[in-house]
């Protein structure tokens, strides 16, 4: 574990730590979880700093009994995280799944590695994107943040935690195993200015309370367990109150309740960065430790005169449909590097119109640069591709 | 009138238990009390001891965003399976620090390349191999200045727990003097 006894306010720390600090600092005081590479940083720090602030640590015999704990806890008010990596992401869907079912805010990292299985440990991939949107089973929404430096990691995990209290559901952190385990000087914000959201607590008689009222925001507060309010809680279709239902109308309302909390939120939830984007003629759209290799290659193909720019989602669900549309309305050419076989690519020629336009339209082309061996996009990687394509 | 920018990339390869990484990281923050933007980002296998392992460290006085090495200024290499593999990728002004112990071939030509077996130099003077990563490091650090030895100090003495810090102060200083002394025999 890095220490930091360093006299000034630059301090160099990894990544996991930065996530592990972030979670803290926004008042995460419940993590449960089951090491694994490259996540373990995470739930060793934990365990240090919970304690010492009153906070609890739990090492759980696996990943299922990791998400079980900390959507109970968070039932009992805590705030809670998890970190975990491919093989216990696998293992948790279907708790995320409850976690969104019953609006129970909780908070996972995963820190992806090689798959699939177990995969390469210690070698990055980015091959979980669309696992995090779809990997539980049934129609729900998710919240997904994906940040490329250990600053953005700390500031990540502290807006993960932020939503998932602001949201009543599972936000996922999603990490490369290279910036989980790389370290950078970093200088930490000043917490006081660190913006931090508490779940809303109810202010009616306890008799009168429905832990799923429906809202107009559709955002309710939430009770915990303890304090005087009862309520029911299941992963079936359930009422207001929380009890099973199977009727059509209250499931509806149910269903609509979990789809519109994040499609009405948009402008809240996502978040990009437009990297020389004004001028571009030629895009990348790039994510987490893929951005960074893009961000030196658009540095590059400025100096020799090329405009070149990078949209890059901090926010990778809901995924930026209506940005893209946007900054790449004068562009030529996109390309997506990413360490898998086109998780990114798909969604970019979703959001650009769809596979059909994309195909009869000769001239705007959507360029894949692909790796799935346990190594880098580097920056020469995407200027080669790209003196490729004319 | 703008500074000099700078940027130097640095490799630093082995085995898994050579203590390179730790070295990476000493290296990172001797160069954050310098002020200086640093990464330092880390390849090894599952394996907690043997297998290739790698740290490198990039330091500049500008904002850089690929944290990996590509082309390397300076490049540790204290296997003979490292040195095989990474050497190709030295720039042409670049440093080659090879730990003789173990490097027995060195294919380069016009390269800049130390040799000396500091596993055995660390075994003979201190007793043990396990300071051979901050010997190497003090080497590298009088040889290429890319960190100031001040700072290079105050890091080793913050990152080793206590009762290992005159050791590896001891080692630092060996690391020095071996490389005022290699010029000497030049």
């Amino acid at each position: 574990m890095t220490k930091n006894n360093i006299e000034s306010k630059v301090v160099l720390m990894q990544g996991n730590e930065a996530v592990a600090r972030g979670a803290i600092d926004a008042g995460v005081n419940f993590f449960a979880g089951y090491p694994i590479t490259p996540s373990t940083e995470i739930a060793e720090i934990c365990s240090v700093e919970l304690p010492k602030r009153g906070g609890k640590f739990i090492q759980m015999e696996d990943e299922i009994a990791s998400i079980s704990a900390i959507i109970g806890a968070s039932l009992a008010g805590a705030k809670t995280m998890t970190a975990t990596s491919g093989p216990g992401f696998s293992l948790m869907q279907e708790g995320i799944g409850f976690a969104k079912m019953t609006e129970t805010p909780c908070v996972v990292v995963n820190v992806m590695r090689g798959g699939p299985s177990t995969g390469l440990p210690t070698k990055p991939s980015q091959a979980d994107i669309m696992q995090t949107r779809w990997g539980n089973h049934g129609d729900a929404p998710a919240i997904v943040l994906y940040p490329d430096s250990v600053l953005e990691s700390y500031e990540l995990a502290i807006r993960a935690v932020n939503l998932s209290e602001k949201y009543r559901t599972c936000v996922v952190l999603l990490l490369d195993e290279v910036l989980g385990h790389m370290r950078e000087a970093v200088t930490l914000p000043d917490l006081a200015k660190v913006k931090i959201i508490n779940r809303i607590k109810p202010t009616i008689p306890p008799e009168w309370y429905k832990h799923y009222e429906d809202n107009p925001k559709y955002i309710h507060p939430l009770a915990s367990y303890g304090e005087g309010y009862r309520f029911h809680v299941t992963g079936l279709a359930h009422d207001a109150y929380g009890f099973p239902t199977n009727r059509a109308d209250e499931t509806a309302v149910m269903m609509e309740r979990l789809d519109k909390k994040i499609k009405h939120h948009l402008n809240d939830l996502v978040q990009i960065e437009s990297f020389y984007m004004d001028d571009a003629r030629t895009a990348i759209f790039a994510a987490g430790i893929s951005a960074r290799a893009a961000k030196t290659a658009v540095l590059m193909a400025r100096k020799s005169g090329k405009k070149v720019g990078l949209l890059r989602p901090l926010t990778i669900w809901p995924f930026p449909d209506d940005a893209i549309r946007k900054y790449m309305k004068n562009v030529r050419n996109i390309f997506v590097p990413e360490l898998n076989q086109g998780q990114l690519l798909n969604e970019v020629k979703r959001a650009m119109g769809g596979v059909w336009n994309y195909e009869s339209r000769r001239s705007r082309k959507i360029i894949p640069i692909q790796k799935n061996d346990g190594q880098l996009i580097t920056p020469a990687d995407i200027i080669n591709k790209m003196k490729e394509v004319k | 009138m703008g500074k000099r920018i700078f940027k130097k990339e640095i490799r630093l390869s082995g085995s898994g238990g050579q203590g390179l990484i730790t070295a990476g990281i000493i290296l990172a923050r001797a160069a954050v009390l310098d002020k200086a933007n640093v990464t330092q980002m880390q390849s090894y296998g599952p394996e907690s001891r043997g297998g290739a392992s790698r740290a490198d460290v990039i330091i500049s006085n500008a904002e850089f965003y690929y944290p990996e090495a590509t082309r390397f200024d300076v490049l540790l290499a204290l296997t003979q399976e490292a040195c095989d593999k990474y050497s190709v990728n030295l720039k042409d002004d670049g440093i080659l620090i090879a730990d003789n112990t173990f490097v027995k071939n060195i294919s380069l030509l016009d390269t800049e390349i130390y040799e000396l077996p500091f596993t055995d130099i660390a075994h003979k003077k201190l007793g043990t191999k396990l300071p051979t990563n901050i010997i190497t490091l003090g080497f590298l650090v009088r040889k290429t200045d890319v960190v100031s030895e001040a700072s290079l100090k105050k890091a080793v003495t913050n990152s080793v727990k206590p009762q290992y810090v005159d050791l590896n102060n001891k080692a630092l200083k060996i690391g020095y003097k071996l490389a005022d002394e290699y010029i000497k025999k030049d």
